[in-house]
């Protein structure tokens, strides 16, 4: 029994990470990519046109609660114990990579709470998803902030998250690729947040 | 003031040590100033004090006490928090540290007295990993199989390790919520595990690094190499170790 438990912590680890990346990182780039169209000339024609192509994926509800909520909650919710069992010493020992350590368990908590907001005002609105229905929301100043801080907060989770799961998986062994990945995905957070807040202040202008 | 008098009082060390009577009493701090002598080094400061053990103010005080062994950075005992970082006290030289000098119990262990702390988790670690190569039988088995030079070279590496607990001190993640045996012993663990005949109780120590505390609890952050005062490779080893375990977990499940 008590090494059925051991066995189970390396597991429940090892899903948080995996699932971070396959399927919420997935998930989170298609995103990105939908309100990417939203910055086309005719954003609001292209945007609506990309969301009506979701809409027709085949088994829409059963793809969307396996590959997205389930995951996406238990990342979320394992990672908050992660979190909480954490110890925090960056003003002790302010190495970059500790830093980098306290910033990952921060922004996952503000993209947490990021992300029910998100939903419940998106998804669970009873609205349907439209450019226009994005564009009252962002109209709002506060919730405009709010996406511009979740996004950012969201990408850089993710990217930073990506260099911990090369060194998770034992993919980068290294210092060296160890250093390599962590340039690389600071380039991925940068270029990712440039894409989501483009996205949301293309949102701002009335279709 | 005369210039000599501004001399002989430039002449001195001043340290402020985070003091504690016994494992559950409250801890307390009390300053010292002792003599400056050339090359001293912060064992030299607390061998002072045990000689004339009077605070800065020159009450008499109970002598300081610490843990030291072999004072040339080879056995891990005096590993203490100088301000602010986990390192030796004997390779802790005075002039290279800014005063006053801040000496602090490695708390990340159970305090025993003053500077002394009990590392006993470290060695029940090492137990759990089985950080040793079994060459005992009811027969002589003879020579075991040659190590690669090229491996040997980097495994003479990570064989220097003297359980201080640097690394455990700075860990962010071993801590009174977690069980995480530490970065030390999972660089322990690829050492052993690399060794030709050592090999040979791989998946043990595999299955000890995916059991309770193990590998998994490591967040990344980093700090054990930035302390690590024998310059141990500890992360790279963390990563190794993860691929070891992460094929070791595939293969093993596969094969059920």
């Amino acid at each position: 029994m008590a090494q059925a438990q051991q066995s189970s912590q390396f597991l429940l680890r090892r899903l948080h990470t995996l699932a971070g990346v396959v399927p919420v990182g997935l998930f989170l780039l298609e995103h990105l990519f939908t309100n990417a169209m939203a910055t086309a000339p005719n954003g609001a024609v292209q945007f609506n046109r990309a969301v009506d192509v979701i809409q027709h994926i085949p088994l829409l509800h059963f793809v969307e609660f396996f590959f997205i909520f389930l995951p996406l909650i238990y990342h979320g919710v394992y990672g908050l114990y992660v979190a909480f069992t954490s110890g925090y010493n960056a003003g002790q020992y302010s190495w970059t990579r500790n830093i980098l350590f306290m910033l990952q368990r921060i922004t996952g908590i503000i993209t947490f709470v990021f992300i029910i907001f998100h939903l419940w005002t998106t998804r669970f609105s009873g609205k349907a998803p439209t450019f226009q229905m994005v564009h009252e929301l962002v109209s709002n100043p506060a919730y405009f902030w709010f996406m511009i801080i979740g996004v950012v907060a969201a990408t850089f989770h993710f990217a930073n998250g990506l260099w911990s799961f090369c060194i998770h998986w034992g993919i980068t062994v290294g210092a060296r690729a160890q250093r390599v990945t962590a340039a690389v995905t600071m380039v991925i957070f940068v270029v990712l947040a440039a894409v989501g807040v483009d996205a949301i202040v293309a949102f701002t202008h009335s279709a | 003031m005369t210039a000599t008098a501004v001399e002989t009082k430039r002449k001195t060390v001043h340290l402020i040590i985070e003091r504690q009577d016994n494992p559950d009493s409250k801890p307390y701090t009390q300053e010292f100033v002792v003599p400056y002598v050339p090359g001293m080094n912060v064992i030299a400061c607390l061998m002072e004090i045990q000689r004339n053990p009077v605070d800065k103010d020159g009450k008499p005080v109970a002598p300081v006490t610490w843990e030291m062994n072999c004072l040339e950075e080879i056995c891990g005992a005096c590993m203490m928090v100088i301000n602010g970082k986990p390192r030796q006290a004997c390779t802790s030289l005075v002039d290279q540290l800014e005063q006053p000098i801040r000496l602090k119990p490695a708390r990340t262990f159970p305090v025993v007295r003053d500077l002394v702390v009990d590392r006993s988790r470290m060695f029940d670690a090492l137990k759990k990993i089985k950080a040793w190569i079994p060459i005992d039988g009811t027969y002589d088995l003879g020579p075991g199989p040659r190590m690669p030079e090229k491996d040997r070279q980097w495994a003479y590496e990570l064989s220097r390790c003297f359980t201080c607990g640097a690394c455990l001190e700075a860990c962010p993640n071993v801590n009174e919520r977690t069980s995480f045996i530490g970065p030390f012993a999972i660089s322990q663990a690829r050492l052993f595990n690399e060794h030709p005949t050592g090999q040979m109780h791989r998946e043990e120590r595999l299955e000890a690094l995916m059991g309770e505390g193990g590998i998994h609890e490591c967040g990344n952050a980093q700090n054990c190499v930035e302390v690590c005062p024998k310059g141990i490779p500890l992360t790279t080893s963390i990563a190794a170790m993860n691929r070891q375990v992460t094929w070791h977990a595939i293969g093993a499940w596969l094969k059920k």
